[in-house]
């Protein structure tokens, strides 16, 4: 509170400084200053329960503070209280939970390499293809609400009706359409269904039309554009400095991509490209670039996705999943590409069955830290658009 | 129409208040279709169906929805100014159908036919702005206040491109009385205003369409009201049928600036085919006719743009529907001196 309250008086003082003492023709001084307003906890375009302090000048935002906590829930003490460390995944889900799919396999990956497990080959495989539909879901959802933050809210429902043909298939394999509790320490909670191949070309072959028909519909529009390029630049050095990843980290143009830089499960298998911010439209790491990085990673996961279904191996999916979990005395840090960007699991187990210490390194939590620091100078409405085009979940800021 | 009413009642005052009311028997009827055709037209443009439940294919959900306005509680902010925020709405809602008063629906009914109705039209359409103000620095909400002053900037600014566009079509005519303009475009519909003076008259439509978007707050220049921005503008704090009312006036205004738009450039009241289908009554069907096809245009945008920067509205105003309309009353008055 004490801490609010400085920042508040520094604030005022600069504005006095500033500021013309007197108004021509008025002869006396008019009082101006900053007015502090508050973006969210329930603002439709804080995307869940941020608030966002925005101090503003205007319509230009001086400075920008996100406060945020409103969805903790205890993620770490829960997984602590568990009494096997299957129990977790449950949690794990909820971090992202639009692409609950990569949180499992980020956590699943961690302990496998905490227990020593080799999973078979036909886990390895569904596990990639779901991870890369989970992305395709996530990024769905961050396009189409980013077109509602700009105010076009048809994109939206288009990539709604697209992403259903993701959760049928999501639906049809584990029966959950949401938060799955699908990917097990050491192998599946189901095996797909014997239609899950063809289904999955059918979507592969429906889905790349639709990527065109978005970029028509929106990632090309004029006001789009004129919304989204050259606003929010996050410089390359300012967003490896933050510890950004994912997509807001490539639209900076820095190709890093752990499914490539530091391949895990079966992703050095697999021909794709990791986009980049260009610049096209305005400067290198501006909004645009960050919303098309998502648009070209949806295209490369339809490739892994095509790749990865044509070499499906057959197998029994639960035949590594271990009886019981007590692993030896240790830890481990295991970190994964998940649409938002590093997902890092440090898990400490004392012996017991259950964790010790369940840590994570959320990418949103991280990649919302840059907020503030390119807010500064732009407009509210510019806000809206950089915040968007972060695509934070507040799940897994907060947990 | 008003010599045939004064001819049954007998009664000056009866007569106008009849006047008055008649736009209402439109506006509200209207204000109802228009809400579930929109709906209609997004969900049908977003791959779903919109309402479905409330009548056949959902053609009772509006009055389900107005009922439900009705009934709710009638919120008014502790820290509000009650007064103001209270009257905001009729303010609102009366600068809107004050406008009426000068739409011709037919060659026989026109609301008051007076000499300056285009005049009329544009200052009266500017009432709103008070209202607005009104209602957003009465909620005493500083998003509202942005929605107020923003909506101030924009109809302030979009009020000239208006002018300059409808000028044109006045230069033409000679007059600002819209029952002579409408009278100007009689017979074929290539006398219509729009294929007049090709192409300067047709962009002056093009010119005023766009500003009239801003003028009523549409996309994309609904930045006023801005959902994601503003979560709703000025009309934030309002509930129940002060809300309703602030939408009613949006949906009568909507149709008041197609209502001009057709008057000016479109033939009005006149049937594009000559004598055929043309009368009273056919001029009322016409009329409406053009005005929806303007209001369908006015949805399909909104369901397909983004909305624009605050600063770019500003910019497209100033800098490019301004001077593109100084070249269109420059080009229309170098064609009406060399045809002389």
């Amino acid at each position: 509170m004490d801490v609010t309250l400085q920042k508040e008086g520094a604030v005022a003082d600069v504005d006095a400084g500033r500021r013309p003492a007197t108004v021509p023709g008025l002869g006396r001084a008019l009082r101006a200053e900053e007015m502090v307003i508050n973006m969210g906890p329930q603002h439709p375009s804080t995307h869940g329960v941020l608030r966002l302090e925005l101090i503003v000048d205007g319509e230009i935002v001086v400075d920008a503070i996100p406060h945020i906590g409103y969805l903790h829930r205890c993620f770490e003490k829960h997984a602590e209280s568990m009494n096997n460390y299957q129990q977790v995944i449950p949690y794990v889900d909820r971090l992202d939970y639009v692409a609950a799919m990569s949180n499992e396999f980020g956590y699943v990956v961690a302990m496998e390499k905490l227990l020593k497990i080799q999973v078979p080959e036909r886990v390895e495989y569904i596990r990639v293809i779901m991870a890369e539909f989970s992305r395709i879901v996530s990024h769905l959802i961050a396009l189409g609400t980013y077109g509602i933050d700009m105010g076009a809210y048809t994109p939206f429902l288009y990539c709604m009706r697209d992403r259903e043909h993701v959760l049928d298939i999501f639906e049809e394999t584990c029966g959950a359409r949401l938060l799955y509790n699908y990917m097990w320490v050491g192998g599946l909670s189901h095996d797909v269904k014997p239609n899950f191949q063809d289904k999955t070309r059918d979507f592969c072959k429906y889905f790349r039309p639709k990527i065109a028909e978005l970029n028509e519909l929106l990632s090309y529009n004029k006001i789009f554009k004129e919304r989204t390029a050259g606003v929010g630049v996050l410089p390359p050095e300012v967003a490896i400095n933050y510890g950004a990843s994912g997509p807001v980290l490539r639209g900076s143009g820095v190709k890093w991509d752990l499914r490539k830089n530091d391949p895990y499960s079966i992703y050095n298998r697999f021909a794709f490209d990791i986009p980049v911010g260009m610049g096209i439209k305005g400067r290198v790491g501006d909004s645009w670039d960050r919303y098309m990085v998502r648009v070209h990673e949806m295209e490369q996961s339809v490739n892994i996705i095509e790749q990865a279904v044509e070499q499906l191996p057959a197998g029994d999916v639960q035949s590594a999943i271990p009886k019981r979990i007590r692993p030896e005395p240790g830890e481990v840090y295991v970190r994964t590409e998940t649409p938002k960007g590093e997902l890092g699991f440090y898990i400490v187990s004392d012996g017991t069955a259950s964790p010790y210490r369940v840590k994570v390194r959320p990418p949103c939590f991280v990649n919302l830290s840059t907020v503030p620091a390119i807010c500064r100078g732009s407009m509210i409405a510019d806000v809206v658009a950089i915040l968007g085009s972060i695509d934070i979940v507040l799940g897994e800021v907060d947990r | 129409m008003k010599d045939f009413l004064l001819g049954i009642l007998q009664n000056e005052i009866l007569v106008y208040t009849l006047m008055a009311v008649v736009p209402l028997a439109w506006v509200i009827p209207f204000a109802l279709f228009a809400v579930w055709w929109e709906r209609k037209i997004s969900a049908h443009m977003q791959d779903r169906l919109g309402p479905m439940q409330a009548g056949w294919h959902g053609t009772i959900q509006t009055i389900a929805d107005i009922l439900k306005l009705m009934l709710k509680e009638d919120i008014v902010p502790t820290a509000a100014d009650s007064k103001l925020f209270k009257l905001a709405p009729y303010v609102v809602f009366g600068g809107a159908y004050a406008a009426y008063a000068v739409v011709p629906f037919s060659a026989a009914y026109v609301g008051s036919e007076i000499n300056v109705g285009l005049f009329y039209f544009i200052s009266i359409s500017s009432i709103a702005v008070v209202g607005l103000l009104m209602a957003g620095w009465a909620s005493n909400n500083k998003w509202s206040l942005y929605g107020a002053l923003r909506s101030a900037a924009q109809i302030v600014s979009y009020e000239i491109p208006v002018a300059l566009a409808i000028l044109t079509v006045v230069m033409v005519t000679g007059t600002l009385n819209l029952q002579e303009i409408n009278d100007a475009q009689g017979g074929m519909f290539w006398n219509w205003f729009i294929f007049q003076k090709f192409p300067f008259l047709f962009f002056a439509l093009v010119i005023y369409f766009t500003a009239s978007l801003a003028e009523v707050n549409r996309t994309p220049f609904d930045i006023p009201e801005a959902e994601s921005e503003l979560v709703g503008g000025y009309h934030t704090e309002y509930a129940g049928m002060r809300f309703a009312l602030l939408f009613l006036s949006e949906y009568a205004n909507m149709f008041a600036v197609s209502a001009i738009a057709t008057t000016m450039f479109l033939g009005g009241w006149n049937s594009p085919f000559g004598d055929f289908m043309s009368g009273p009554w056919w001029g009322v069907f016409w009329f409406l006719l053009k005005g929806m096809t303007f209001i369908f245009i006015q949805m399909w945008l909104r369901w397909t743009l983004p909305r624009v920067r605050v600063d770019q509205l500003m910019y497209v105003g100033w800098k490019v529907l301004i001077p593109f309309s100084f070249v269109l009353i420059l080009g229309v008055g170098v064609w009406m001196l060399a045809i002389q």
